[in-house]
């Protein structure tokens, strides 16, 4: 019985089917996009950076590596069709095509954010049946569920880089204390005109927030001082730096 | 016929000893004496005009148009043998697609029409295919060539005009038989290319606004044409610009007749003045 507590129940997942708790989450801002993703994989998340395509890959996802090797060629054979490199719409309809194609056999919403000359800062949000979809910002993977009302609250057009980067830190936080399926670190790339930016957040340094009200009592008893100023009005958030 | 070809001008696939290729040449031949076409690249987008000549008084008017789209941002124009400038503009339609479905975006014209093509050298060194080759005048103009190179086809009896707007802007291209292409600011296909050339030079072409494109280009089809020779015609014109919202449309009927009857005014007053 206890197994059945503590582990994942393979005979309830569909065969072939793999358990893909985790979060990701990507936003644009002026002048580049955060990408950002937890360390807990039961399968897979990763964080692919940008148009270089760098493999930065995790754990034993097979098929999420050849999709990258994939593409890191698609890319760089459309650099030499087209003396330049694909804008990150290109990239993005890549990914959406094949998994349209294949969405009987895939089960994968990816995130496909990047810089480019002509449109700046972009974030491609491709759901599971293979459509493409370009929002502000886009959260994925199971945690994602637990923090839609968060991003919505505190998300703002205009944001400067460390204003997005912290968004991005708080929104997975968040996301990763609320689900069991994700958790661990946070790994974030920035990419921006100059290329890319990589932020590892441990796991000890995570930003706090209302966990329990008995943690903050400890923690009060401890330091002697309140671990969050909570919000004076329903409308302001509860963003703790 | 002795003096001219003597027996080299039967294939597409045999020189002649001087080097040339006669078939193609008549070819071009055919594209000379077709109906007159002009494109124009202007400021903020591009125009593109057809002369028809009315061939029979039961012809519906405004019906059998000659301009015709590949993509919702390009356009073309053959002068020469009708069916044949169908042909590629199917072929046009079909590459600019088959681009549409592989990227999920337009396919220009050309690649990165600002940099020689020296700058990719390297990259063909390593093997690649040749840099233009995702561009859609480079994949039209390969197509006419291959018809340049085997005995048992004839190349294409047309020039054409293709013009676009894409992301790097207004393009405009003319393509022979020979499958070689020229990128223009204006240029002029058919018959009467020549006068009709001379007049878009006189153009302020780097300056020039569609609008202003659309009145200059109705004057030259006005003034290149002969009536007591070729008969009546029929003016057909298209545009890019910011009007269409970078669509390749028809100029709108009225603004095509304030056209014509401005360049007939002022053909009317050159004429008084001569």
């Amino acid at each position: 019985m206890a197994d059945m507590i503590n582990t994942v129940n393979m005979e309830r997942l569909k065969k072939g089917e793999v358990n893909l708790g985790t979060s990701i989450m990507a936003v644009a801002f002026e002048g580049g996009v955060v990408l950002g993703a937890d360390s807990r994989t039961t399968t897979g998340s990763y964080i692919v950076s940008g148009l270089q395509t760098y493999p930065n890959v995790r754990d034993q996802a097979h098929l999420f590596l050849n999709l990258c090797n994939t593409f890191h060629y698609h890319a760089q054979f459309y650099a030499a069709q087209h003396d330049s490199r694909p804008p990150v719409h290109t990239i993005a309809s890549l990914f959406q095509s094949l998994c349209y194609e294949n969405k009987d056999r895939l089960s994968a919403g990816i995130i496909v954010a990047g810089w480019d000359e002509e449109q700046g800062g972009q974030v491609y949000n491709i759901p599971l049946g293979g459509g493409i979809f370009r929002q502000p910002w886009s959260i994925g993977g199971s945690g994602s569920t637990y923090v839609y009302g968060y991003c919505d609250a505190t998300y703002k057009e205009g944001m400067s880089e460390d204003e997005t980067v912290n968004f991005v830190r708080n929104t997975l936080a968040l996301a990763m204390a609320r689900d069991g399926s994700s958790g661990g670190c946070i790994r974030m790339c920035v990419i921006t005109k100059g290329g890319v930016r990589r932020i590892f957040v441990p796991g000890n340094e995570l930003p706090k927030f209302w966990e329990g009200a008995e943690l903050i009592e400890t923690k009060r008893a401890i330091s002697g001082k309140p671990e969050i100023s909570l919000p004076a009005t329903a409308g302001e958030g509860m963003v703790v730096q | 016929m002795s003096s001219i070809g003597t027996g080299y001008d039967l294939s597409v696939s045999t020189y002649s000893p001087d080097g040339r290729l006669f078939q193609v040449e008549y070819a071009a031949k055919a594209a000379e004496n077709a109906g007159l076409a002009i494109g124009l690249k202007c400021s903020d987008g591009i125009v593109l005009a057809v002369e028809k000549i009315v061939q029979s008084k039961l012809l519906v008017k405004g019906a059998n148009r000659r301009i015709m789209s590949l993509d919702n941002h390009v356009g073309m124009v053959s002068s020469g043998l009708l069916a044949d400038g169908r042909h590629l503009a199917k072929r046009g339609r079909e590459e600019a697609q088959s681009y549409r479905d592989q990227y999920g975006a337009p396919m220009t014209l050309k690649v990165r029409p600002d940099k020689p093509a020296s700058v990719v050298s390297s990259l063909m060194a390593k093997g690649w295919s040749s840099p233009c080759s995702q561009a859609l005048i480079e994949r039209v103009a390969m197509y006419e060539h291959a018809y340049t190179c085997y005995g048992s086809v004839r190349p294409f009896g047309i020039s054409t005009i293709m013009a676009g707007v894409d992301k790097t802007g207004p393009q405009l291209y003319v393509v022979e038989p020979s499958g070689s292409y020229y990128g223009y600011r204006a240029s002029a296909v058919g018959k009467g290319k020549q006068l009709a050339k001379t007049e878009l030079e006189k153009l302020d072409l780097s300056n020039i606004t569609v609008k202003q494109g659309v009145m200059e280009v109705a004057r030259i089809a006005h003034l290149v044409h002969d009536d007591n020779k070729d008969g009546n015609f029929e003016l057909e014109m298209t545009w890019i610009g910011p009007e269409t919202k970078g669509f390749h449309e028809h100029v709108p009927s009225q603004l095509l007749q304030e056209a014509e009857e401005a360049a007939k005014r002022a053909l009317e007053e050159a004429m008084e003045e001569d």
